[in-house]
């Protein structure tokens, strides 16, 4: 898959994996797997980039006598994902088109 | 690899970044490795699965910018002597332009490269222009009545055709590798000040 459209689809599929509820590192990459396997060094980079773009925040939380850093999506993060599935109509017309072209 | 190794050895690897960023790092994998074994991996398996070290480092020094390992070089040195600060001043004519000149040649052979590629698409494009123009030769001879011409003509633009097809390949390749080289190039720069710093 090309770079650039498989880094915009992972950033949006790590939101989607936190929407529902606060979710932790390897928690993510398990809820992933089914759909894309994502390596640990590539969850930090996306989680790292999402962090600094404001589309979600860590905290901090005890669990089982250490601490767990968990991710919380906030309201841009909310409206990435909402973006993303408009800009998907559009790349399903566009796949439509080209099928129909060959 | 047990986990405390894995963790000793990574924080050995990465040594020469900014600190925040390699503690950072090591929360994030220990956690990983906590997480893993919680669900019932063995420590050896868990340590396996988060990948090799190589990979995690040179994906690090990739990421973090290069004014931040710029910025935690000049950090963590001495504070200079009195006739260092002399010195450095005395000698900046002598320095500095030799450090302009590194520079210079540096930025030259960078554009030279980028030259080359551009030569070889200016190649390519002007032998589709021959191509078209012999074409449009032969139709021309051809309708005055110059039989053998046309026929010479004709020949050469498909000669020319068939090159560009397979330069056009090369022109691709070029232009790619170029662009792989100045991210590897700018990975052992970073590198470079990284080992610079360890080894004081």
């Amino acid at each position: 898959m090309d770079a650039q459209l498989k880094k915009g689809l992972l950033d949006v599929c790590v939101l989607a994996a936190i929407q529902a509820e606060d979710s932790y590192g390897y928690k993510i990459i398990k809820d992933l797997k089914p759909c894309i396997e994502l390596s640990e060094s590539t969850l930090y980079t996306i989680l790292k980039r999402l962090e600094a773009a404001g589309m979600l925040t860590v905290r901090s939380a005890e669990h089982d006598g250490r601490l767990r850093k968990y991710y919380h999506i906030t309201e841009e993060g909310v409206r990435r994902i909402a973006e993303f599935r408009e800009e998907w109509k559009q790349m399903v017309s566009v796949y439509r088109f080209i099928m129909k072209e060959e | 690899m047990n986990q405390q190794e894995f963790l000793a050895e990574l924080r050995n690897a990465l040594s020469g970044l900014p600190q925040d960023d390699i503690e950072e790092r090591l929360a994030f994998y220990t956690e990983m490795i906590d997480d893993r074994m919680e669900e019932g991996m063995t420590e050896q398996e868990a340590v396996a699965g988060i990948g090799s070290i190589g990979d995690i480092v040179s994906q690090t020094i990739s990421e973090v910018p290069l004014t931040k390992i710029v910025k935690t070089n000049i950090k963590h040195k001495r504070s200079l002597r009195a006739w260092e600060i002399v010195l450095i001043v005395l000698g900046f004519p002598l320095w500095f332009s030799l450090l302009a000149a590194v520079a210079a040649v540096a930025l030259a052979l960078y554009i030279v490269v980028w030259a080359l590629v551009l030569c070889l698409w200016a190649i390519e494009v002007s032998l589709w222009a021959c191509a078209i123009c012999g074409i449009a030769a032969a139709v021309l001879y051809a309708v005055k009545g110059f039989g053998l011409q046309a026929l010479a003509m004709l020949g050469m633009a498909i000669f020319c055709a068939g090159i560009s097809i397979f330069l056009f390949y090369g022109c691709v390749a070029a232009t790619k590798g170029v662009f792989c080289l100045t991210k590897k190039a700018a990975l052992a720069v970073k590198s470079l000040l990284i080992r610079k710093e360890t080894a004081k």
